[in-house]
């Protein structure tokens, strides 16, 4: 059994719950709410801020013909996509959690890796929207060059372990950072570490502040 | 409408009936689905439809998408609800609860399709919040007697996060305070709300 010792901070899980997560973010949530039960808790708690919003909101009344039209569709047999049978399948063949292995189809081995750097090796999951999305493949002993970020970063991971500033993160733990961090993770045991990061976009300066504040952050 | 010249405590009794009413409103929901779910008796998934499409249709219009889109996947959502009724349960979560969660998903694959679009569009016609301005008053404070009584700094970061769809970045852009603050603001809202949830 898994045991994770490292979670998503509550505003993160606000943002997954009222949908203004882009998409590798939130598939990134996901799939450690698919493993983590704590946060799967304090995330339904975020979604009933949702349905109280629901009940209160100013109703905007549905075409004259919606209510006919939906009682008509009923009998309609559910048209199949991809059954959710066949993605628990990928999920529990490789390992992954469910909506990761449904995005990915095909197990972290199988993957064409490309090689950024000395012991570094990534998977772009090239999805539309702000921010980035990408698996890292980290050889033992290997740091990822010190960085610090504009927005916040997620990252899951998924195989092995690193340590950095902030602890030690094994696998189904999340490291939930933003703007203020800035950290350098090292892999720390003789297994290769694999991790899924995912970014939002880099903050946007406006105005004067903006102006003045770019040259010094390097954008 | 309540008088307007009640007094404070008048006020707050009001706010408190209002809040019991929805409370009332939330659970008798919540059975009709439970009773759906058993029943597949389709007069009870016509009444559901009566209360949550409107309801969704305007959730789904504020989170940016044009009417006709908004309609298209209320049904959508509303389908969802009459073929995963099976899945519900009324010990975990209220009706209100589980179908926002089912329509802000269809919703999300909605608005991803469309995006490209969206993109395209000059700045000051993508922010939807000028629209707004006129129903503002009356819906902060719809959601605030919803919300229990949250500080108007702490509503507000969740009025942007859940009406209208944008994320912290935008929010500290929007407000001109730094991510920092937003990110406490809803960690301190939602602190409030549990613990507000927990005396019910
Ligand atoms: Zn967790």
């Amino acid at each position: 059994m898994m045991k994770i010792r490292h979670h998503f901070d509550d505003a993160t899980l606000i943002a997954y719950s009222s949908g203004s997560l882009p998409q590798g973010m939130a598939v990134l949530v996901g799939s450690h709410l698919h493993w983590c039960e704590e946060c799967r808790e304090r995330a339904s708690q975020a979604d009933r801020i949702g349905g109280e919003l629901l009940e209160a909101i100013e109703p905007v009344a549905m075409e004259p013909d919606a209510l006919a039209s939906i009682m008509a569709m009923l009998d309609e047999p559910e048209p199949k996509l991809r059954s959710l049978s066949t993605e628990r399948l990928d999920s529990a063949r490789t390992g992954l959690p469910l909506p990761l292995a449904s995005m990915l189809g095909k197990p972290l081995d199988q993957l064409e890796w490309r090689r950024i750097g000395y012991g570094v090796q990534q998977y772009d999951l090239k999805l539309e929207g702000p921010g980035a999305t990408r698996l890292l493949r980290i050889a033992p002993g290997v740091s990822v060059p010190h960085h610090t970020h504009r927005g916040n970063e997620l990252t899951l991971i998924l195989r092995g372990s690193y340590s950095d500033e902030l602890g030690r993160f094994c696998v189904g733990d999340v490291a939930d950072v933003d703007t203020e961090v800035k950290h350098q993770p090292i892999v720390d045991t003789d297994e290769e570490c694999i991790c899924l990061i995912a970014t939002d976009a880099p903050l946007k300066f406006t105005g004067l502040m903006g102006r003045l504040a770019q040259p010094f952050i390097g954008l | 409408m309540q008088e307007d010249d009640s007094e404070g405590k008048n006020v707050t009794a009001a706010a408190d009936l209002t809040r019991d009413r929805q409370k009332r409103e939330r659970e008798t929901w919540t059975k009709v689905l439970a009773s759906l779910a058993e029943t597949r008796d389709k007069r009870l998934f016509a009444e559901l439809f009566g209360h949550f499409g409107p309801r969704i249709k305007a959730y789904i219009i504020r989170l940016g998408l044009p009417a006709a889109s908004a309609e298209e996947v209320t049904q959508e959502a509303m389908l969802s609800v009459w073929r995963k009724a099976h899945m519900f349960n009324a010990s975990k979560a209220s009706a209100s609860t589980w179908i926002y969660t089912l329509a802000r998903n269809l919703c999300i694959d909605r608005m991803r399709k469309e995006k490209a679009v969206e993109y395209e569009l000059p700045e000051d016609e993508v922010d939807p919040s000028p629209r707004h301005d006129g129903e503002h008053a009356i819906l902060e404070q719809r959601m605030k007697t919803a919300l229990g009584t949250l500080p108007e700094a702490q509503a507000q970061v969740l009025f942007l996060s859940y009406y209208e769809g944008k994320s912290h970045s935008e929010i500290a852009e929007q407000l001109g305070i730094p991510l920092g603050s937003v990110k406490s603001r809803l960690r301190l809202a939602f602190d409030k709300l549990k613990t507000h949830w927990e005396a019910q």
